[in-house]
């Protein structure tokens, strides 16, 4: 049988091209997210039917919404609800009324569209607020109008394009769980575009990672938040993650710096760890001339209780250490350190050939 | 520590009370002198009229069948404009802002054509298409139809010069509504009538209304191209501003009155669409 959302999307646009497989099943919310120009928002729009396929089929719900037969299903037509980083609320409707608007298109009269809206408000916390206009609501309230309009259609499909990015930290923080919520009763398959690695790891439990227009990493939030496959994932979560070739373990990366780890591996591989594995000093360290970089510090900011470092080591490098560490070591921007990593620390892990 | 600035401020401030604007939004006395001009040549004009206006003659002037006849004429024949404005404007301007074509720059310019057009030459090319021996009209008047010289005729010269303000007034409020609405609205599952009905429409109603009172104010002004193709003839295709004209060729006072009417007739209209529709469609 085949699965409840089966999307194979090929887009090409200009020089650009998407290549994608997404499948998922009712419960599902998968993220996707990549760096900017990987086809995040190509791909919502491509599902949504905003941009036409020029290659694959998409069906959801047991209905073909595009394939190579026939005219594909306009998007009026296609069970999507989108949730948008501005949020979009008609501005000339209430609060109730734009929820309202999504039943009421799709048939039902306007005692009932009203209804079925206060009702999603409620379930918002937004209830109270029916009577407002877009123009008088906070940016967390309009967005919380927003999903429940979304969801009033009773979608099959989900489409989320980065609906927390536009609000304040605090606001998007109080909003990520219940949208979490949300997700996890939702009957149908949530796909989720985000830049945040936290709404990947609290929101989502299927993690896609584009990069130029392909998938570069499939798993489950743990998965991807411990073993990243790209540099810009690696980022997201904070990690280091660098490529090389190993050989039983011994780990040669792209520029050439030689490392030891203490997990046996023969191919290309992410050798990848924690900032806070990484030790800084002034001096050349003793001993084996492995697992080191000489660097420049790039900048040095506060991360919580330690002091986090960027280093220019030919490559980009995290390290944290702790603030006594940073004031002896007078850490400051252009200051030459050395950087070491414990083998026992390295995570080594197959990376994927690349296309 | 004062300086002596601190002190000559101290002592001129409380001889000034409130302190004086800065100067920022204050204007430079070489752009004041122009303006000012600028508003006297504006001003001075109708002003005059309104001074050299017989007030008495006023009601006597307002019960006369040819003045009432004008009057009445002027409005329902703008009004009949702003409705063939309303229903043939409103599609081409969406057709202008929403839909890609080929040349679409090229019909925008082609729209805009009438309002730089001299009136008279708008109703040279009115009479060439749709006089008894124009274009269009020879075949008309054939089927019985004569459009030249009759109350029709002044609607067709009134929407001819007035659609252009309405089409750009409601296109620039389309395509100043975020496109993303409609985007939006179909993925909700409405059809694009029902987009354009609940969605584009509204959004673009302010537009929609200062178009409607452009348009209306351009087409009770309107003399030129009617008095070509519509002739001048009273109780059917006489307006009031051909009232004015021929008011003037033999009594200039009463002229003036008409001429009063006229300009309060406009001023009431747009004093009453702004402050009562135009401001809340804009809120």
């Amino acid at each position: 049988m085949s699965p409840y959302l089966d999307a194979d999307i090929v887009v090409r646009r200009g020089g650009f091209t998407l290549d994608v497989a997404l499948a998922g099943e009712p419960g599902q919310v998968i993220a996707v997210i990549g760096p900017n120009g990987s086809g995040k928002s190509t791909l919502v729009r491509a599902l949504a039917g905003l941009v036409p396929l020029t290659d694959g089929h998409i069906a959801c719900r047991g209905e073909v919404w595009d394939d190579d037969a026939g005219t594909p299903t306009q998007v009026q037509r296609r069970n999507v609800g989108l949730v948008f980083q501005d949020q979009l609320l008609f501005p000339h409707l209430s609060a109730l009324d734009n929820v309202a608007f999504g039943p009421r298109s799709r048939g039902a009269g306007r005692t009932q569209s009203r209804q079925v809206a206060a009702a999603w408000l409620a379930r918002l916390g937004v209830g109270d607020l029916a009577d407002r206009r877009p123009g008088q609501l906070s940016g967390g309230q309009a967005q919380r109008v927003a999903i429940a309009r979304a969801l009033a259609t009773d979608p099959a499909l989900l489409l989320l394009d980065e609906p927390l990015a536009s609000l304040d930290v605090a606001v998007a923080m109080g909003l990520r769980f219940e949208l979490s919520r949300h997700l996890s009763e939702f009957g149908g398959v949530s796909v989720l575009v985000t830049h945040d690695a936290i709404d990947t790891m609290t929101v989502a439990n299927r993690v896609v990672v584009l990069d130029e227009g392909t998938i570069a990493q499939v798993g489950t939030p743990d998965e991807v938040a411990q073993r990243p496959r790209t540099e810009h994932v690696a980022r997201l979560v904070g990690l280091n993650a660098l490529r090389g070739h190993s050989a039983g373990t011994d780990v040669t990366l792209a520029d050439g710096t030689p490392l030891t780890s203490t997990t046996p591996f023969d191919g290309e591989v992410f050798a990848s760890f924690p900032p806070a594995a990484v030790a800084l000093s002034l001096d050349e360290p003793f001993g084996s001339a492995r697992n080191r970089w000489r660097g420049t510090v790039r900048s040095v900011v506060p991360h919580g209780a330690a002091v986090r470092v960027h280093l220019d080591a030919g490559r980009a490098l995290i390290a944290d250490v702790t603030p006594a560490s940073a004031t002896q070591l007078s850490l400051v921007p252009g200051r030459r350190v050395w950087a070491v990593v414990k083998a026992t620390e390295i995570a080594i892990y197959g990376a994927a050939a690349k296309h | 520590m004062t300086t002596s600035d601190d002190v000559r401020r101290d002592l001129r401030s409380p001889a000034r009370g409130p302190r004086a604007k800065p100067s920022v939004g204050r204007a430079p006395g070489r752009l004041l002198l122009p303006a000012l001009v600028g508003l006297a040549v504006l001003v001075v004009p109708l002003l005059a009229l309104l001074v050299r206006t017989p007030w008495a003659a006023l009601p006597e002037r307002l019960t006369d069948p040819t003045v009432q006849d004008a009057l009445w004429l002027s409005l329902l024949t703008s009004a009949l404009a702003m409705v063939v404005c309303l229903l043939l404007g409103l599609p081409l301007a969406w057709v202008l802002a929403r839909v890609d074509f080929p040349g679409r720059s090229l019909l925008r310019g082609v729209v805009t054509v009438p309002l730089v057009l001299p009136p008279v030459v708008a109703g040279v090319a009115l009479l060439t298409a749709f006089g008894r021996n124009g274009l269009f009209g020879a075949p008309l008047r054939d089927l019985g139809i004569t459009i030249p010289f009759t109350t029709t005729a002044v609607v067709i010269a009134h929407t001819f010069v007035a659609l252009p303000f309405f089409v750009i007034s409601v296109e620039g409020a389309m395509r100043a509504g975020n496109r993303d609405y409609d985007l939006v609205a179909a993925t909700l599952g409405a059809d694009r009538w029902t987009t354009f009905r609940r969605v584009t429409f509204p959004l673009a109603l302010p537009g929609i209304i200062a178009g409607l009172v452009l348009g209306f104010a351009r087409s009770l002004g309107e003399f030129g191209a009617t008095i070509t193709f519509a002739g001048n003839f009273p109780g059917t295709t006489q307006t009031m501003p051909l009232a004015v004209y021929s008011e003037l060729q033999s009594d200039s006072d009463s002229a003036l009155v008409l001429s009063v009417i006229l300009l309060l007739v406009s001023v009431l209209i747009l004093t009453l669409l702004r402050d009562r529709w135009l401001y809340q469609a804009a809120r």
